[in-house]
């Protein structure tokens, strides 16, 4: 038999073994089968970015995988993101600045800069722009979400919130 | 679900993948090999690909590296394509390659896309073809007859066809090094920043004495494969160099494009207008860029 198949993976620290069907990507198997709806789904072939979380610590889009595949992976969904109800400093700093209106694409955006900021916690707009170049938002014209990401960077440089982003601890 | 059924199977070794490529061959299954999916994907969502089994090579970690042969670098074939980005062995050794990473997708998209992926798909609008053409990279291919070289020129056949076996195997990309003072450009024109390109240029060359020499330039996404433009090679080599000429260069090469694809992103014209403009502003930056 192999179209379906055994995984264990594990999502914000907690580990879920599941069968799964071969053709079930990384995004379906994280909302229908975990019930973790907070990865939304655009596009669903690697256009739009709402359903970026991290693999390993590494931002991926979860409809260009399949389940299957991540097999033995530390995944990071935006459910991962807060601690003990504190929100992470990325996710206060998209409401303080308005880096959304609607919300769909926002958890894909806040996934990406919570990946952008560990690896550089003074970014410019142009290393923004680059990082989240991969999403797409039909609300806010990005100007708001620049200064989401600007200011969640000086959040976290200033140690105003403890940064939540690591997906090892919890 | 979006794709149609398929059987998985990820093989632990490259001989296991080859064998089993060669089970689904001979029982006339149609099979595809999955790396980083990042092309594979979509094409599956959308139904475009509907192959019966997928051999995904995520288990083979023995093909990520990246590591100095002599003048050469070899990259494992599922090296990510941020690993290369990231790498300061790429960014010293070769600076194009790394231009051109640069350029490939967006972050996410270069976390999990393999390296050796974009050689084996082969579209005609990505990078790595283009840049492998340049810098005359080599390709190592594993099958059941055992392992076998290709040079980049030879590699791609035309759009999205290679020369790569069904039960065949890219394992390793080689390449080699520039020669001392090689000027280089990697440059694009895309609509929106991580989109295929409507059209890019790669180029080397050196400058001796104030004349151009080796000149290579090479265009992408204008045909069926990335080509070399051998008319505008010729406008420059052996020449002293000036602007007007790599405006010349630009223009023989664009006139020389036996049919650059029309498509809803850019007519045509446009595409020969960009080459034209790309294949000039690539030759003064590699000029500016050698060490003469």
């Amino acid at each position: 038999m192999t179209t379906r198949h055994q995984i264990s993976v594990t999502v914000n620290g907690v580990n879920y073994q599941r069968e799964v069907d071969a053709r079930l990507t990384l995004a379906d198997f994280v909302r229908h089968d975990l019930s973790l709806g907070g990865t939304h789904v655009g596009c669903e072939h690697g256009v739009c970015g709402a359903c970026t979380i991290l693999v390993n610590g590494a931002s991926m889009r979860s409809c260009l995988m399949l389940a299957v595949q991540a097999d033995g992976a530390e995944l990071t969904t935006v459910e991962g993101l807060s601690r003990n109800g504190e929100l992470h400093p990325v996710q206060q700093a998209f409401i303080d600045r308005h880096g959304l209106q609607c919300g769909f694409c926002t958890p894909g955006f806040l996934i990406s800069t919570a990946e952008l900021l560990q690896g550089n916690p003074n970014p410019s707009d142009d290393e923004i722009a680059d990082a989240l170049g991969g999403h797409l938002c039909r609300c806010t014209g990005y100007q708001s979400i620049l200064e989401s990401v600007q200011l969640a960077a000086q959040m976290m440089r200033e140690g105003t919130i403890v940064d939540a982003a690591s997906p090892a601890e919890a | 679900m979006k794709p149609a059924p398929f059987d998985y199977y990820a093989p632990d070794t490259l001989s296991d993948v080859v064998a089993l490529l060669q089970r689904l061959e001979n029982d006339d299954i149609d099979a595809k090999v999955l790396a980083g999916g990042q092309s594979l994907l979509p094409m599956l969502s959308l139904r475009v690909a509907r192959p019966e089994a997928l051999v995904d090579l995520r288990k083979l970690a023995d093909l990520n590296y990246i590591r100095e042969e002599g003048d050469t670098l070899a990259i494992g074939a599922m090296t990510t394509k941020s690993a290369v980005e990231d790498s300061p062995l790429v960014q010293r050794r070769q600076p194009l390659l790394h231009a051109a990473t640069r350029l490939v997708g967006h972050r996410q998209i270069r976390n999990r896309g393999s390296f050796g992926g974009s050689f084996t798909q082969a579209d005609p609008a990505s990078e790595y073809p283009a840049a492998a053409i340049a810098l005359d990279m080599e390709l190592k291919v594993v099958g059941p007859d055992g392992e076998r070289r290709v040079a980049a020129q030879d590699f791609f056949i035309t759009y999205m066809t290679t020369d790569l076996d069904t039960t065949e195997v890219l394992t390793e990309i080689r390449v080699p090094a520039l020669p001392a003072g090689t000027g280089w450009s990697f440059q694009e024109i895309a609509r929106r920043h991580g989109d295929f390109a409507m059209a890019g240029v790669a180029v080397t060359l050196r400058v001796e004495n104030g004349v151009c020499r080796a000149p290579r330039i090479v265009a992408f996404g204008v045909g069926a494969t990335a080509l070399r433009l051998p008319e505008a090679e010729q406008v420059v080599d052996g020449k002293a160099l000036d602007s007007a000429l790599f405006q010349e260069a630009g223009h023989a090469g664009a006139a020389a494009l036996e049919e650059p694809s029309s498509d809803v992103h850019a007519s045509a014209d446009y595409r020969r207008q960009l080459v034209a403009v790309l294949v000039a502003r690539g030759l003064a930056e590699a000029v500016a860029r050698s060490a003469a």
